[in-house]
C-alpha cells in the first residue's frame, strides 16, 4: 500500500531536482518543481505511482514573489496520496510546459490559464479559447490581480474554429446555446451522416461569470455563500469542498457532530439530485409516468430539507468550522420517517420503469462511454462509476465523516445510460443507508469551531465527492483574513469532453436522452 | 336537401369545436393518470386564444409556402369532416369523396406542412421534415391496405358504403380481418397524429421532434390554426377508427333522434379511442426513431394479413 512516507522517500530519492518535499497530514505530499522539469516529474508520477493531474491552477503571486505559481495535483492510483506540485513562472518569461498531450483534461486546464492569465503552455496543439470567448479582447487576462476590464466589449464577429467534418451527405446540425426547454445555455454542433453522429463538438462558457474572480474579493465567510452558488444543484458539495480547505488553512478539525451533520447534508443532496435524474432520463424517453413520480418524491426531500435548514437547497447550513444548524430529536425522526417513505415509493416507481420494456429499449446500449475512454478523460463521479471505473472519494479519500461509515461504491461495466441511471439508483439507496447509518451514530456535542484568521499566503485543497463526482476547491489565504485565489473544479468540467465521445454513433433523437444521463453542470464548469 | 346541410353545418362544427376539447381531455386523462392534477381539459382553448391574440414572427427568409401552410392544413381538415361519416351514413359530400380522396387530402397537408419546415431553413425544420417524409411514406401503404381490408367486403371504396354495409353486419367484430385491419389503422392513426410511440407530443427536446420540429418556427394565429389542424387531426382518425370498425349507433337517416342517437353514440366512441390513447401513452415510452420502421412495417403485415384473410374467411 503506497502511503505519505513511500511517495515522500521515493520523491526525494528522484534526480527531478525538487526542493521543499513536505508531508502533510493526511493525504498531501508537496514539492516544488522547477518550471522546466514539470513534463518529467509527471511523466515519474504517472510511471511510478499512476498520478494524474487532476487540478492544474494558476495564481497571481508577483506583489508576494515577483513570479507567477503554478500548482499541479496529481491524483495516485489506488493509494490515499495527492503530490501537489509547485512550480514558478517568471513575470517575464509567462510560459510552462504543457502537459498536454500526456492528458486531455491537463490540455483544457492550460487553455483556461491561457486565458485567464495570459501564460502560454509551450508545445500545447490546441490553443483554441476556453473560458472566454473570441470577442473578449487578446490582452485582457481577469485573473491577473493588475487586470483592469476594457472599457467596452466589442464583438467583431469572429467565429469560433470549429472542427469540421467534409464528406458526401455530412451536414451540420447547431444547436443552442438557446434551448427549448428552460435549461443552461451551450452551444452543440453536431456533424451527422443522416440521424447519425459523427462528430459532435460542444462550445461552453456562455455563463462565464468570474466566480474566481468574485471570491478574491470576499472573506472566507462569505465565501461560503458564492461556493454554495456556483451550481444550484450541488451547493452543499460545493460549500464542504470550500469549507474543507479553509479549515485545512486555519489548522481546525471541525467537531465530530459536525462531521456527522455534514454527511447528512451531502447524502440528502445526493438523493434529491438522483431522483430528478432518474425521473429526467425517463421523461427523455417520453415515459412520463416516471418523471410526474419522481418529481413528486423530489419536493418532499426538498420540503424535508426545508425543514431542516431552512432552505429547499440546503443552502446557508455550512459555515467554515462546522455546521450551522443542529438537528434536534424530532428532526432526525423526520428525516427518518420521510426518507423512509420516499425511498419505498421510489423503489416502486424505479419498478415500474425499468420492468417496461419500451423504456429499456432506449435506455440499454445507448451513449456508450468506454472504460478506456473514460479512463482517458479523466471523467468523474457517477459517470466513471457507470463506466467501471471504482473510484468515489468518500472512500478512497474520505473526508467529513465518512472515514468512520462504510461506504459502499456502486459500480456499473455497461457505460450506457442504462448504466448511469443504475449508478444513480444504487446511490440514492447508499444514500439512504448512509444517512440512516450516521444518524444512529451521531455524536453529541458542538456543531462549530471557531476559525481565526487565516495565515497569509497558505494555501491547500479541500476535496468532496458531490452527487455528480468530486469536486475541488483550492484556496489560497490573503492578508486580513481575505482571499487571494480560489480555484474552483467542478465534476462537469471534466466530463463534458467525454459527452462528446459517448454519443459517437448514436443518432440526433437520442443526444437530449444521453445528454440528461450526464446531466452535466453548464454553470459549474463555466464559473 | 337542408337536412343534409344542416347535418353537413353540424359535422365541420362538430369537428372544428370538438377537436381542442378531445387535444384538452386527452392531456387531462395522461395527467391524471401519472398521478397529476394536470390542466383543464378547457385549456386548449385558451391556448388558441392567447396564440390567436399574439403577434406572428415569420423569418425574413421564408416564402409564400410557410405562411399559407397553416392555412391550407386547417382548411383540409375541415373539408375532411365533410366527407368522414360521423353521424350518419348519408353524408351528402360522401360521393365525391371516398377514402382515397380523404387519404390524400391528409397527406396533402403533410405535405405542405414538411415544405414549410424547410422553408425557413432552420436545423429543426429540417430535420423534423425528414422524420415526417420518412413516417408519412411508410404509414400511407398501411393505411390504404387496412381500408382495402373493409372496402373489400363491402365492395366499396365510399366511406358512407363501408360505415352502412358495417353498421348491418352483427358479427363484425367476429372477423378476425376486420380486428387486424382495426390494429394496423390504429397504430397509423398514432404515427400519422403524432402520438407516442413515435412522436411525443409533449417534449421540449427539438432534436428528437417530428411533427412539433416541423412547425417550430409558427407563432401566433398560424401556430394558433396549426395547432387547431392537429387537433382536428386527431379528432378525425379517432372519428374514422370508430366509425369504420365499431360503426353502431351511426345514424342512417337523417332524421333528428337517429342523428341524436349517432351524437351520443360519436362522442362514447371518441371518448373511448382517446382514454385508449392516453393509457397507451401513459405506459409506454417513445420508440428509438429507427425503430419506427419496424412498427410501422408490423402494421403494414397486419394490414396484409387483413386483407388476406378476406380471400380465406367470409
Amino acid at each position: 500500500m503506497i502511503d505519505l512516507n513511500i511517495v515522500s522517500r521515493q520523491l526525494h530519492a528522484t534526480a527531478l531536482g525538487l526542493t521543499d518535499i513536505v508531508m502533510r497530514a493526511p493525504r498531501q505530499v508537496r514539492v516544488t518543481v522547477k518550471r522546466e522539469m514539470i513534463p518529467a516529474l509527471a511523466d515519474y508520477l504517472r510511471d511510478r505511482f499512476g498520478g494524474r493531474p487532476e487540478l492544474i491552477l494558476a495564481e497571481d503571486t508577483r506583489t508576494q514573489r515577483g513570479e507567477f505559481t503554478l500548482r499541479y495535483i496529481f491524483e495516485l492510483e489506488g493509494a490515499d496520496v495527492f503530490v501537489v506540485a509547485t512550480a514558478f513562472v517568471p513575470e517575464d518569461d509567462r510560459t510552462f510546459p504543457s502537459l498536454a498531450t500526456r492528458w486531455y483534461l491537463a490540455s483544457r486546464f492550460e487553455r483556461e490559464i491561457l486565458d485567464l492569465f495570459g501564460l502560454r503552455p509551450v508545445d500545447h496543439p490546441d490553443l483554441r479559447r476556453l473560458p472566454l470567448h473570441q470577442f473578449w479582447p487578446a490582452e485582457y487576462h481577469p485573473l491577473l490581480k493588475d487586470a483592469s476590464p476594457p472599457d467596452k466589449f466589442v464583438d467583431d464577429g469572429t467565429p469560433y474554429p470549429f472542427r469540421h467534418v467534409e464528406g458526401e451527405g455530412i451536414h451540420e446540425i447547431t444547436v443552442g446555446p438557446v434551448h427549448a426547454g428552460i435549461i443552461e445555455p451551450g452551444h452543440f454542433r453536431f456533424s451527422v451522416e443522416g440521424e447519425t453522429i459523427i462528430n459532435l463538438e460542444s462550445r461552453l462558457y456562455f455563463v462565464h461569470k468570474g466566480i474566481e474572480r468574485l471570491f478574491e474579493t470576499m472573506t472566507p465567510a462569505a465565501g461560503v455563500e458564492l461556493a454554495e452558488r456556483i451550481s444550484g444543484d450541488s451547493s452543499v458539495a460545493h460549500a464542504v469542498a470550500f469549507c474543507q480547505a479553509v479549515e485545512s488553512l486555519a489548522g481546525v478539525t471541525i467537531p465530530p457532530r459536525a462531521a456527522y451533520l455534514r454527511v447528512v447534508l451531502l447524502e440528502l443532496e445526493r438523493i434529491y439530485n438522483h431522483i430528478a435524474d432518474f425521473g429526467a432520463i425517463c421523461t427523455d424517453t417520453g415515459f412520463a409516468f416516471a418523471n410526474a413520480h419522481a418529481m413528486r418524491l423530489r419536493e418532499e426531500m426538498l420540503r424535508l430539507n426545508a425543514r431542516l435548514v431552512g432552505h429547499r437547497l440546503l443552502r446557508g447550513a455550512l459555515v467554515p468550522g462546522g455546521v450551522r444548524c443542529d438537528l434536534s430529536q424530532s428532526q432526525v425522526r423526520d428525516v427518518r420517517t420521510t426518507l423512509a417513505r420516499v425511498i419505498a415509493d421510489f423503489d416502486e416507481v424505479v419498478d415500474i420503469a425499468i420492468n417496461n420494456s419500451s423504456v429499456l429499449d432506449r435506455l440499454h446500449g445507448t451513449g456508450h462511454l468506454t472504460e478506456k475512454t473514460a479512463r482517458d478523460m479523466q471523467v468523474a463521479g457517477l459517470v466513471a462509476r457507470a463506466s467501471g471505473i471504482d473510484a468515489d472519494a468518500r472512500r478512497d479519500h474520505p473526508f467529513a465523516a465518512y472515514g468512520h461509515l462504510q461506504v459502499n461504491v456502486p459500480v456499473f461495466n455497461s457505460g450506457d445510460v442504462w448504466a448511469r441511471m443504475m449508478v444513480r439508483v444504487e446511490e440514492a439507496h447508499e444514500a439512504f443507508n448512509l444517512i440512516t447509518r450516521a444518524l444512529d451514530a451521531l455524536p453529541e456535542g458542538k456543531i462549530l469551531e471557531a476559525i481565526e484568521a487565516l495565515p497569509a499566503g497558505a494555501s491547500d485543497f479541500g476535496l468532496v465527492e458531490g452527487w455528480r463526482g468530486s469536486i475541488f476547491h483550492w484556496v489560497v489565504a490573503g492578508e486580513d483574513n481575505s482571499l487571494s485565489r480560489v480555484k474552483v473544479k467542478d465534476p462537469s468540467f471534466a466530463n463534458w469532453p467525454a459527452l462528446n465521445y459517448a454519443i459517437l454513433k448514436n443518432i440526433v433523437p437520442d443526444f437530449p436522452l444521453v445528454n440528461k444521463s450526464f446531466n452535466l453542470s453548464y454553470a459549474g464548469n463555466d464559473l | 336537401m337542408t337536412a343534409s346541410i344542416l347535418i353537413e353545418a353540424i359535422q365541420l362544427l362538430i369537428v372544428a369545436l370538438a377537436a381542442p376539447l378531445l387535444v384538452g381531455s386527452v392531456r387531462k386523462l395522461k395527467a391524471r393518470l401519472q398521478g397529476r392534477r394536470g390542466a383543464s381539459v378547457f385549456q386548449p382553448y385558451r391556448d388558441l386564444r392567447k396564440l390567436l391574440v399574439k403577434e406572428a414572427v415569420i423569418s425574413e427568409n421564408t416564402s409564400w409556402i410557410f405562411r399559407f401552410t397553416p392555412y391550407l392544413v386547417a382548411s383540409v381538415m375541415l373539408l375532411s369532416s365533410l366527407v368522414v361519416p360521423m353521424l350518419t351514413t348519408r353524408t351528402p359530400l360522401g360521393f365525391t369523396g371516398n377514402i382515397i380522396v380523404l387519404m390524400y387530402l391528409l397527406l396533402l397537408a403533410t405535405f405542405f406542412l414538411a415544405l414549410a419546415g424547410l422553408d425557413a431553413g432552420s436545423a429543426f425544420g429540417g430535420m423534423g421534415s425528414s422524420r415526417e417524409m420518412i413516417i408519412a411514406a411508410l404509414a400511407e401503404p398501411t393505411v390504404m391496405i387496412a381500408i382495402f381490408a373493409i372496402a373489400l367486403r363491402v365492395g366499396s371504396t365510399s366511406l358512407d358504403e363501408i360505415v352502412r354495409r358495417g353498421a348491418d353486419d352483427s358479427l363484425l367484430l367476429l372477423n378476425p380481418g376486420h380486428l387486424l385491419a382495426f390494429v394496423a389503422f390504429f397504430i397509423v392513426a398514432l404515427a400519422e397524429t403524432g402520438r407516442l410511440p413515435v412522436d411525443n407530443p409533449a417534449t421540449h427536446l427539438e432534436l428528437t421532434m417530428i411533427h412539433e420540429a416541423m412547425i417550430l418556427e409558427y407563432s401566433g394565429r398560424h401556430l394558433a390554426l396549426i395547432e387547431w389542424a392537429a387537433g382536428m387531426k386527431l379528432f378525425l382518425f379517432l372519428t374514422l377508427l370508430s366509425n369504420l370498425f365499431f360503426p353502431w349507433g351511426v345514424a342512417r337517416t337523417l332524421e333528428p333522434l337517429p342523428v341524436a342517437i349517432a351524437f351520443a353514440a360519436l362522442a362514447l366512441k371518441v371518448g373511448a379511442l382517446a382514454a385508449a390513447v392516453a393509457i397507451l401513452e401513459t405506459s409506454i415510452a417513445k420508440l428509438r426513431l429507427f425503430r419506427v420502421p419496424e412498427l410501422l412495417s408490423g402494421s403494414f403485415t397486419l394490414a396484409l394479413l387483413a386483407v388476406i384473410s378476406f380471400f380465406f374467411v367470409r
